[in-house]
């Protein structure tokens, strides 16, 4: 579409798909973290241009889908508490949780609204002042820190009936619990770009350093990618491990400090359970004892039931980079995105509904 | 008086009276209409093409438009992709009890432009108000009839390979100009939705050429699903040029933030035209003589027989499948 035609020119792709090909000489791996790394790569067909040495793997990085079914559970019983508002981003309120989802919820008379921002859930907490709002916060250090930003609000003008399920996740710790696992090999990671405009591409710092991975932060465009590529390559050629930038518009090395010292001011760190991950210590972020508060379990009542795995869905391998979605057996016969078994066919970030949409020959 | 609707004016007493002949017939009157009789009655003469569609858009107002636009427009369009001239229009509307008077009068207002624009006429109609909570403010449905000329033959079943696909300017418009103004979303933007009677620009068309084989406009679903729709009826694939598709620069940057793809964003007055590869450049040039047209291009071709699938050459020259819209499309998370 000529619009973004500045990211997106063919000659200026040409070149780097030509860099890539001469310093990828070796055979390598290269992880893309970010879900929306996977969506721009299958959109934009990137797996045609490179040279059969590499190959690209997804990674678990994709909020909607790392969000345990237990956590899902919890959102949906708190729909069901009376006089609650449940505000959620848009991508949460078809994924399935144990039972249900909370688009079922609505459908059944829960008040489930969708937002994109927090700062829009505080709006409606005002203009609600006899109902409870919820948010269900969900993401990385993107969004956290707006959350944050909508607690310190909420205590300024004294908000008595705003709340959140913090579902958090952080990414280091869990790109670590990957590495650790030694369940897949990488060359190189593909690191997201808005997470690190956040806490800073020296949070990639140790990845480079213990593992000898080189790190290479990109963003969105297709021309970012191939760049961030053609990088992660001459590393992998010269045999080098650093961390490197590929998207300086928006990502510093010690990244936004107003927004990581808002952070630390409202959460601290916890342990978090990720889909197909387990407990990962230190991933997940709940709200410090003074803005207790503000937490939606502590406040209500409310029981989510036992927790239950979907049958046959490999969402949880999928997201640690083990399996690719065609090898699931649910994939486009059953799981489809109108009626998604797993997590990964619903979000727009998933690696199974990019699958979907954008075409398996695009896979290798 | 009051200045909401309450649900008295619903009764089919004397306020329903007022809001009938002050509210609607006043502004919307012709001959047919004013008779007021149980049935609209007219001559017709030749094939006649009837379609209906309901009007549902939170909010009501848009920057570009609102609901009284729409529902006029769909309809007529809906008549017009078909090869018919579109002449009068049923108008049912169903009206939620605290709908401010003054709401009510500036919908009716943009129906009588829309209706002006595109020389049709509404000439028959009827008004409901149900409980607070039962609607969302204002549904609309209207439904129309209008006449199509001997030889014409337009059909979502005519693609042909090597037909060309014509599309009549910017796609997302609609789509995000709506979703720029929707509680929890809000975006600065001075986009407009396109929403537009199209019936001047395709009787135009029809004049310069006899060789189009099919026409649909992309609303709900987007560009993505109506050329999915053409490929399945007509059972043949299409290929198209991401190059070539017209995108507003807000629109691309909204879709980026928000992790939504244009080709599946609505549009109201825009048109996807199917036809012989020979008469496609006299076409498009017919169709840039508009204003409802200056952004056309030509964006693709029917390619080959029974496979009924889209596909897409990126601007880097790789390809890919494009589907139909599945759900939703709702805005991304990081």
């Amino acid at each position: 579409m000529t619009e973004l035609s500045s990211f997106r020119q063919s000659d200026m792709a040409k070149g780097l798909v030509e860099s890539i090909k001469r310093h990828a000489l070796k055979e390598a791996r290269y992880m893309e973290f970010c879900g929306s790394h996977t969506v721009a790569v299958m959109r934009n067909g990137l797996r045609q241009l490179l040279p059969k040495t590499l190959t690209l793997t997804s990674g678990p990085g994709c909020p909607v889908c790392v969000t345990d079914n237990s956590e899902l559970d919890k959102a949906i019983a708190l729909a069901q508490v009376p006089d609650v508002i449940i505000t959620s981003f848009g991508d949460m309120i078809r994924v399935p949780g144990s039972h249900s989802n909370l688009q079922e919820a609505k459908a059944n008379g829960s008040d489930v609204r969708v937002v994109y921002s927090p700062l829009d859930a505080l709006q409606i907490a005002r203009t609600n002042p006899y109902k409870s709002v919820i948010f269900i916060a969900v993401g990385f250090e993107t969004t956290a820190p707006t959350v944050a930003a909508s607690i310190l609000q909420a205590k300024q003008e004294g908000l008595n009936n705003y709340y959140i399920l913090s579902l958090h996740k952080v990414c280091p710790p869990v790109i670590k619990a990957l590495l650790d696992s030694g369940e897949v090999n990488l060359q190189g990671l593909i690191c997201p770009g808005h997470v690190s405009a956040v806490i800073g591409a020296k949070a990639w710092d140790f990845i480079a350093k213990d593992y000898g991975i080189p790190c290479v932060v990109a963003g969105f465009e297709p021309l970012d990618i191939l760049q961030c590529i053609d990088m992660l390559a001459q590393q992998t050629a010269k045999g080098e491990a650093r961390v490197e930038i590929a998207y300086k518009r928006s990502v510093t090395h010690n990244g936004n400090i107003t927004a990581q010292r808002i952070l630390e001011q409202v959460f601290q760190p916890a342990a978090a359970s990720w889909r197909g991950m387990g407990d990962v210590p230190g991933s997940g972020l709940k709200l410090r004892p003074e803005f207790s508060a503000y937490d939606a379990e502590l406040k209500f009542d409310f029981d989510p039931g036992p927790t239950k795995i979907q049958k046959g869905c490999i969402c949880g391998e999928v997201l640690r980079g083990v399996k690719i979605p065609t090898e699931c057996k649910l994939f486009r016969k059953v799981c489809t995105p109108l009626n998604p078994i797993g997590p990964c066919m619903v979000s727009s970030e998933g690696s199974c509904a990019a699958y979907y949409h954008y075409g398996e020959s695009n896979d290798r | 008086m009051t200045d909401r609707i309450l649900l008295a004016h619903g009764s089919g007493g004397s306020l329903s009276h007022d809001i009938v002949n002050e509210g609607i017939l006043s502004v919307l009157g012709n001959p047919i209409l004013n008779k007021l009789d149980d049935s609209a009655v007219f001559d017709a003469k030749g094939k006649i093409a009837f379609t209906t569609d309901s009007h549902v858009v939170q909010p009501l107002f848009f920057p570009g438009g609102d609901i009284g636009k729409l529902s006029v427009c769909g309809t007529v369009n809906d008549l017009s992709v078909m090869g018919a001239t579109p002449l009068y229009l049923s108008l049912a509307l169903i009206i939620e009890e605290g709908l401010p008077i003054a709401d009510l009068k500036n919908v009716i207002n943009s129906i009588k432009e829309a209706a002006e624009e595109a020389g049709v006429k509404i000439v028959t109609g009827d008004t409901k108000v149900v409980n607070r909570g039962n609607a969302d403010k204002l549904f609309i449905n209207t439904a129309g009839i209008g006449i199509i000329a001997d030889g014409i033959n337009i059909s979502g079943h005519n693609a042909r390979p090597g037909n060309k696909i014509i599309l009549s300017g910017t796609i997302g418009d609609h789509g995000i100009a709506v979703l720029s103004k929707r509680e929890g979303i809000g975006f600065e933007t001075k986009l407009q939705s396109d929403s537009a009677p199209l019936n001047k620009m395709i009787a135009e068309m029809i004049q310069v050429s006899n060789k189009i084989n099919c026409m649909r406009d992309p609303t709900r679903g987007g560009l993505s699903s109506t050329l999915n729709e053409i490929a399945g009826q007509s059972g043949v694939s299409i290929r198209i040029d991401e190059d070539k598709i017209p995108v507003r620069r807000e629109v691309a940057a909204a879709c980026e933030m928000l992790g939504l793809d244009p080709l599946y964003i609505a549009n109201e007055g825009k048109v996807v035209v199917v036809v012989e590869a020979e008469d496609a450049d006299k076409i498009l040039e017919q169709m840039k003589k508009n204003k409802y047209g200056q952004n056309a291009a030509i964006i693709g071709e029917v390619t080959e027989k029974h496979a009924a699938r889209v596909t897409l050459k990126t601007a880097l020259g790789t390809s890919r499948i494009v589907d139909m819209l599945v759900g939703e499309p709702l805005p991304r998370i990081c």
